[in-house]
C-alpha cells in the first residue's frame, strides 16, 4: 500500500522533467533585436517602466552613501541654504536694502535658496553621474537615463529636509498660508523636471567632453544671479525683464514665493517656464537616447 | 528546435585613435568643426585608423545549450559578450535574442564599499536585473552561499577580498535569466570557492538555462560546456565539441604554451612573499617542448623569486587533461626544503614526470606555491603551461601494437607475468 504512490511518483516526475528539458516554447518574436541604430529612435518608455525598481535602488544608494560618508549627514541639506541666507541677508537685505515685496528679507532669500539649492545640486550631481558610474556602464545593460535621473531624485530627499528649515522660518516670522500653497506640488514637479532635463543633457555631454565637469559649477554660480533668488525680477528695468523669462528658474523661484507667501503668481512667466522646461526635456531625452549606446565605448 | 540566440554577421569596429584618447575636449571639437572641410579628406585617406574587434561572426545557440567561448586576449570574446548583453552596439549585422538576458561580465558590478553586505545584495541584484521580491525570496540562500552570515550588516569595505568576491558571486549565481552570459569571473577566489562556483554554473546549465561562458580555464570549459566556439582576431576559428576545440586552441599555440615568463616582477603572479617568474616544459636534454613522448620523462620547471626570508614554501603542480579531469597533483617532496624556511633569492624547482605514466592527452599544468602549514596560496597560475602527450606506434609503449582508442587517464607500463601450462 505504502509503496504504491512511491511507484507512480517517479513516472510523473520524469514526465515533468521531460517537459522541463524542453521548457517554455520560445516566443515567436525575439525579445530583443540588437543591430546598429539608424535614423530616428523611439524613446522606449515601456522598457523604462520595467526598470523602475532600479531607479529606486540607485536613488536609495545615492542617498544612503551620501549620508554614510558625511559626519553631519542630513544637516548639510539644511546648512547650505541657511548659511547662504545669512550672508545674503547681511549684504543684500541690510546693506543694499533690496526690496523684498513686504516679506522679511531672510525669509525671502531662504524661499529662493531652498529650491535653488535643490536645482543646483541636482544638476551638478546628475551632470557628473554618468562619468562617475563608468564601471556600471561598461559592465551591465540598463537604460542609462536612470543614472542621471536617480541623482536628481536623490536631491529631492535633501530638498524635503531643507524645506523643513523654510517651514521653521515661516513659523518664526508668523507668515500665514493662503490657497496659493496648492501650487507647491506642481512647482516641485516643474523644478524636478527642469533639473532632470538639464542634468541629463549635461551628463551625456560630460561623457564626450570632460570640460563639462569644470564648466558646470561655474555656470551654476552665474545662473544663481539671474534666477531671482537674491533680488526679485521686478528690480530689473521693465525692458530687460523678458530676458529673465527665458530662464525657467527665475519664474520657478518667484512662483515658490508666491505659493508660500500668498503673493500674486505671474502666470505668463510661469507658463513660458513650463513650455521651455518641456521643450528642453524632450530635446535632452532624445539626444540622450541617441548617444547612450555609445557611452560604453567612449566613457 | 529553433535557436534562442542568433548571431548574424555581427561586426564591431573601433577607432584606434579613440582608444588612446577616450574623450575629446570641447575645444578640439570646435577646432575640428572649423577644419571640417578637410576632415572629409582625412577620412578618405585611411580605413587604417579603424580596427574590427569582431568581424563577421555568425552562430546559433539552442535553448538549454551551455557553450564555451575561448580565444586568446584580444580575440573579441569580451566585445562579443558586450554586444550580446547590449552594453555596446554592433557596427554591422544583427543579434536576435528569444529570452531574457542576464550578463555577468564582472563580479560585484555596482558594489559600493560604504554599503553593508545586505544593502549590496539588494543593489547588486537590482543592477543585474532581479526584481525586488526575487531578491527577498533568495536572500537567505545568497547569504549562506557566500558564507558571510556574521558580517551581513558590516560595510563591505571591511570585508576580506575573499569574502567580497564570495558575496558578489553569490548574488550573480542566483540570477535566473533564460540566457546567462558569463565572462571569466571564475578566475577569482580560493580554489574551494571556485569549485563551488563551477558546480553552481553546472546546475544552472542543467536547469535548462542557456549559458555562454567565456574563460581561459580550459578544464572548466571542457567540463561545463559540451560545445565551444574558438575566436581568433574577431572571427570564429572553430565551433564544435569542446575537447576538440580546446585541443585545437592549446596545440595551435594560440594560448597556453610550453613556456611562460613574467619579465615584469610587479605584474607576475604572487604576493609580497613570493613571485612566479617562469614555468617551462623541458625534455631530458633540456630543450623546451610542448610534446611529450609517452615513453620518455619530462621536466616541468618553475622559476620563482622569494622576497622575504623565513617562510616554508612548497611549489606544486596541478595537472588537468583537455576534458577538465584533474589527473594528479604533485607537491615538492624533496626533504631538503620540505620544512625548512627559505632564504630570499631565486629558485628553480623541477619536477620530473616519468615516462610510461600518462595517457595520450593535452595536459594543462597549473603552477602554485603554497605554505602548507597555514594553507596560504601565494599564487596559483591555473593554465601556466600545456603540453601534448603523444603515443607512438613503435610497439614499445604500453599500447603495444594496438592502434585503436585506449581509454583512461594513465597508461603505465605494467610488469606482466605469464604462467603457462601446456594443455
Amino acid at each position: 500500500m505504502l509503496n504504491q504512490p512511491n511507484l507512480t511518483r517517479p513516472a510523473a516526475e520524469s514526465r515533468n522533467t521531460q517537459t522541463g528539458e524542453n521548457p517554455r516554447p520560445l516566443p515567436s518574436h525575439p525579445l530583443a533585436i540588437i543591430e546598429p541604430t539608424k535614423g530616428l529612435v523611439s524613446l522606449n518608455l515601456v522598457e523604462l517602466w520595467t526598470y523602475r525598481e532600479l531607479l529606486y535602488f540607485l536613488t536609495w544608494r545615492d542617498v544612503k552613501v551620501r549620508y554614510k560618508q558625511t559626519v553631519l549627514g542630513a544637516a548639510w541639506a539644511i546648512l547650505q541654504p541657511l548659511f547662504m541666507m545669512i550672508i545674503f541677508s547681511l549684504f543684500f537685505g541690510r546693506l543694499a536694502g533690496v526690496d523684498s515685496k513686504g516679506v522679511p528679507y531672510p525669509l525671502f532669500a531662504l524661499a529662493g535658496l531652498v529650491p535653488w539649492t535643490f536645482f543646483a545640486n541636482a544638476v551638478t550631481s546628475s551632470g557628473n553621474s554618468l562619468v562617475g558610474s563608468a564601471n556600471l556602464i561598461t559592465k551591465v545593460y540598463f537604460p542609462r537615463v536612470l543614472v542621471p535621473a536617480a541623482a536628481v531624485v536623490a536631491g529631492l530627499v535633501d530638498f524635503i529636509i531643507a524645506f523643513l528649515t523654510l517651514v521653521g522660518a515661516m513659523l518664526y516670522y508668523k507668515v500665514g498660508l493662503t490657497l496659493n500653497i496648492l501650487m507647491l506640488p506642481m512647482l516641485v514637479m516643474l523644478t524636478t523636471l527642469f533639473a532632470l532635463a538639464v542634468g541629463m543633457w549635461m551628463s551625456a555631454l560630460n561623457v564626450k567632453y570632460r570640460d563639462v565637469r569644470f564648466a558646470l559649477p561655474f555656470v551654476i554660480q552665474i545662473w544663481l544671479f539671474v534666477s531671482s533668488v537674491i533680488v526679485p525680477s521686478t528690480a530689473l528695468p521693465q525692458k530687460w525683464r523678458w530676458l529673465l523669462s527665458l530662464n525657467p528658474m527665475s519664474a520657478i523661484v518667484e512662483s515658490y514665493r508666491a505659493a508660500l507667501f500668498g503673493l500674486p503668481f505671474n502666470w505668463q512667466t510661469l507658463g513660458i517656464a513650463t513650455v521651455i522646461t518641456l521643450a528642453v526635456l524632450t530635446y535632452s531625452a532624445y539626444s540622450f537616447h541617441r548617444v547612450e549606446k555609445t557611452f560604453a565605448d567612449i566613457i | 528546435m529553433p535557436p534562442i540566440i542568433t548571431v548574424e554577421n555581427v561586426g564591431k569596429r573601433y577607432r584606434i585613435g579613440q582608444s588612446q584618447a577616450p574623450y575629446s575636449t570641447l575645444r578640439e571639437s570646435l577646432v575640428e568643426a572649423v577644419r571640417s572641410p578637410f576632415k572629409k579628406l582625412a577620412r578618405n585617406n585611411g580605413p587604417a585608423e579603424f580596427v574590427w574587434a569582431v568581424e563577421d561572426v555568425s552562430f546559433e545557440i539552442k535553448p538549454g545549450e551551455v557553450v564555451g567561448l575561448i580565444g586568446r586576449n584580444g580575440a573579441g570574446k569580451s566585445t562579443l559578450l558586450k554586444m550580446l548583453s547590449r552594453i555596446t552596439e554592433p557596427t554591422k549585422g544583427r543579434i536576435l535574442l528569444y529570452g531574457r538576458v542576464g550578463s555577468l561580465l564582472e563580479v560585484g558590478t555596482g558594489f559600493h564599499a560604504e554599503l553593508t553586505g545586505r544593502e549590496n545584495i539588494y543593489l547588486n541584484g537590482a543592477i543585474l536585473g532581479m526584481a525586488r521580491n526575487e531578491i527577498v525570496r533568495k536572500f537567505d540562500e545568497i547569504v549562506s552561499f557566500a558564507e558571510v552570515e556574521k558580517f551581513i550588516d558590516t560595510p563591505v569595505k571591511h570585508y576580506s577580498s575573499g569574502m567580497y568576491l564570495r558575496l558578489a558571486f553569490a548574488v550573480a549565481a542566483h540570477l535566473e535569466p533564460e540566457i546567462l552570459l558569463v565572462d571569466e569571473v571564475l578566475a577569482v577566489g580560493d580554489a574551494r570557492f571556485q569549485r563551488k562556483c563551477l558546480d553552481k554554473m553546472q546546475d544552472v546549465g542543467k536547469q535548462g538555462h542557456t549559458v555562454l561562458f567565456v574563460s581561459h580555464n580550459m578544464p572548466a570549459i571542457t567540463r561545463l560546456c559540451p560545445r565551444t566556439i574558438l575566436l581568433d582576431q574577431g572571427r570564429v576559428l572553430s565551433d564544435g565539441p569542446s575537447h576538440q576545440v580546446a585541443g585545437e586552441y592549446l596545440s595551435g599555440g594560440l594560448g597556453t604554451t610550453a613556456a611562460r615568463e613574467w619579465t615584469d616582477s610587479s605584474k607576475a603572479p604572487g604576493d609580497d612573499i613570493v613571485r612566479l617568474r617562469a614555468v617551462r616544459v623541458r625534455t631530458e636534454n633540456g630543450e623546451i617542448t610542448d610534446v611529450m613522448d609517452i615513453r620518455r620523462p619530462l621536466a616541468i620547471e618553475m622559476e620563482f623569486e622569494v622576497l622575504q626570508d623565513g617562510y616554508v614554501l612548497s611549489p606544486n603542480y596541478h595537472f588537468f587533461n583537455e576534458h577538465g579531469v584533474y589527473v594528479f597533483l604533485a607537491g615538492d617532496s624533496d626533504p631538503a626544503w620540505r620544512n625548512r624556511p627559505r632564504p630570499r633569492g631565486h629558485y628553480v624547482s623541477t619536477a620530473w614526470i616519468p615516462g610510461n605514466l600518462l595517457a595520450e592527452c593535452t595536459m594543462i599544468v597549473g603552477a602554485a606555491v603554497t605554505t602548507p602549514e597555514s594553507e596560504v596560496v601565494h599564487f596559483f597560475e591555473r593554465d601556466a603551461v600545456a603540453f601534448q602527450v603523444i603515443d607512438s606506434l613503435d610497439g614499445d609503449s604500453a599500447r603495444g601494437n594496438y592502434g585503436g582508442h585506449m581509454p583512461g587517464v594513465v597508461r603505465p607500463m605494467l610488469k606482466w607475468d605469464t604462467r603457462y601450462t601446456s594443455g
